[in-house]
């Protein structure tokens, strides 16, 4: 693959005295989709909050394209906006239309034109197939609608890579396809993108790299064909088992 | 309820009760004035909510901080905070009140209209405050992250993702408190403004009648029943949205 985009070394992260991430070294290069598997409280979630700082980290130091971000007393508000990230629980805003969701850290941070940023939002409404729910607040979307606000909300900032934290698993069954369609959208735009998903199915259609975590550490990576079906560790084995019944 | 009115007017002293504090003549000869004197406490009321709300507004936000640079305001909110509600308001007004026109001030200055005010809303605001608190920290801390995750600053997700929503929250709470506000006006008559309390004061000696009491009570449920009706509505609405 070509250039890295975001580096991840020795990163450490703890919580009191549970010991989250025990040293995690990892590289995604740039147009890279990258899944994240391994059983609840491996460190999924943790790693993703850490790559866009919103999690200090203990040790170790992130790059995004080679500039150090996880220095101390650097202003991570530009940092953050290269760095798009959608959560389980939407986390939409409630009291703002999905519109008014997508269009808030636009207006206030990238200085553009009401009117042009309204142009550039209502088309990416129009590409998620949500332009009819623009005006709509978050309590009268089905929950596969507000994620795919929640993304578009993050698209709206035009981020160089974007984190996905196991989007679909507050989902219904019968709308977990329509965000994943969102994501091969941009998977076909050429979206730097890290998951973290129980989706088997998807991480093995569509990422190039799988990496398996478990207890803090990433035990095992590889493409996707031969993480699941020649895995060589035996706790991945034993994971991908339990989960591929 | 019943016995009450069988049995009260069958003591000893009712007729002399029912003289000095329903006297139907004196509650009608004394309302007129007694509601005009009330008007003044519903323009002391006007000018005093607003400028809590705001104060109770900045010591909310003083005590929410989170940067280690700005702890003397955190603990400059705790201490507003623990001062104006560990003391009674009418030891606020007392003090305020009396202490400060003592140091002789020019005119519009020793006015107890103005240094009324202020304990007022130096009090006041002290409660508005801890309401506000709560509801800012009643909102869930994943609203906070998914405002700093699109790049906004720590003020910009205060002022358009976590306040607009806490504010709203507390919306019934800080009704109760302006209800309670708008009775507590009456208390600045110890320090001389002739409003409601006062002026049925000034009656009761010069008709030697309590009626005049009856009368301003009377004219205070009338507009704190309604107001908390009011509350209580918002309050149920709320529970049953629930955001």
């Amino acid at each position: 693959m070509s250039e890295a985009k975001l580096t991840l070394t020795d990163m450490q992260k703890s919580f009191g005295t549970q010991h989250v991430l025990r040293g995690i070294n990892l590289e995604i290069a740039k147009g890279e989709m990258v899944c994240l598997i391994g059983p609840s409280g491996s460190g999924k979630s943790t790693l993703l909050r850490c790559m866009n700082m919103l999690e200090p980290i203990d040790d170790g130091i992130v790059q995004l394209d080679g500039l150090d971000i996880s220095e101390p007393g650097l202003d991570l508000e530009p940092v953050r906006r290269r760095i798009g990230i959608v959560f389980q629980s939407f986390n939409l805003f409630p009291h703002m239309s999905a519109a008014d969701n997508v269009l808030l850290a636009p207006r206030r941070v990238l200085g553009k034109g009401t009117a042009e940023l309204q142009v550039e939002a209502h088309e990416l409404f129009q590409r998620f197939n949500l332009a009819d729910h623009m005006h709509k607040y978050p309590d009268q979307l089905s929950g596969g609608q507000q994620q795919r606000v929640a993304v578009i909300r993050a698209l709206a900032m035009r981020p160089e890579i974007m984190l996905f934290d196991e989007i679909t698993s507050a989902l219904d069954p019968e709308l977990v396809e329509e965000v994943l369609d969102v994501l091969r959208q941009l998977r076909d735009d050429g979206m730097t993108m890290v998951l973290a998903t129980h989706e088997m199915g998807f991480a093995r259609e569509l990422a190039d790299r799988v990496c398996f975590m478990d207890g803090g550490k990433i035990v095992e990576e590889g493409p996707p064909t031969q993480m699941f079906r020649e895995p060589r560790m035996d706790r991945t084995k034993s994971f991908l088992k339990s989960v591929l019944r | 309820m019943l016995a009450l009115v069988i049995l009260v007017p069958m003591a000893p002293g009712w007729s002399r009760v029912k003289d000095s504090f329903f006297n139907w003549e004196i509650f009608v000869r004394t309302t007129p004035r007694l509601l005009e004197a009330f008007l003044l406490d519903v323009a002391i009321f006007a000018w005093s909510a607003p400028l809590i709300a705001v104060i109770g507004l900045l010591i909310a936000l003083c005590r929410g901080v989170r940067s280690p640079s700005l702890f003397p305001l955190r603990m400059f909110g705790a201490a507003y905070v623990d001062i104006f509600r560990g003391v009674p308001v009418i030891l606020v007004i007392y003090l305020i009140g009396f202490g400060i026109p003592g140091l002789g001030l020019p005119r519009p200055w020793n006015s107890p209209y103005i240094w009324g005010t202020v304990a007022l809303v130096l009090t006041y605001s002290a409660y508005v405050a801890e309401i506000l608190r709560s509801g800012i920290e009643s909102i869930h801390p994943s609203q906070r992250s998914a405002a700093i995750c699109l790049g906004l600053s720590e003020r910009d997700a205060m002022r358009y993702v976590i306040l607009p929503q806490a504010i709203r929250r507390v919306v019934p709470a800080n009704m109760n408190m302006f209800i309670a506000l708008q009775k507590d006006v009456a208390l600045l008559s110890v320090i001389g403004p002739v409003e409601i309390l006062r002026q049925a004061g000034v009656f009761k000696s010069l008709l030697a009648n309590f009626t005049p009491y009856v009368a301003a009570a009377a004219i205070f449920l009338a507009l704190t029943i309604p107001a908390t009706r009011y509350a209580d509505y918002l309050m149920n609405r709320q529970r049953n949205v629930r955001s």
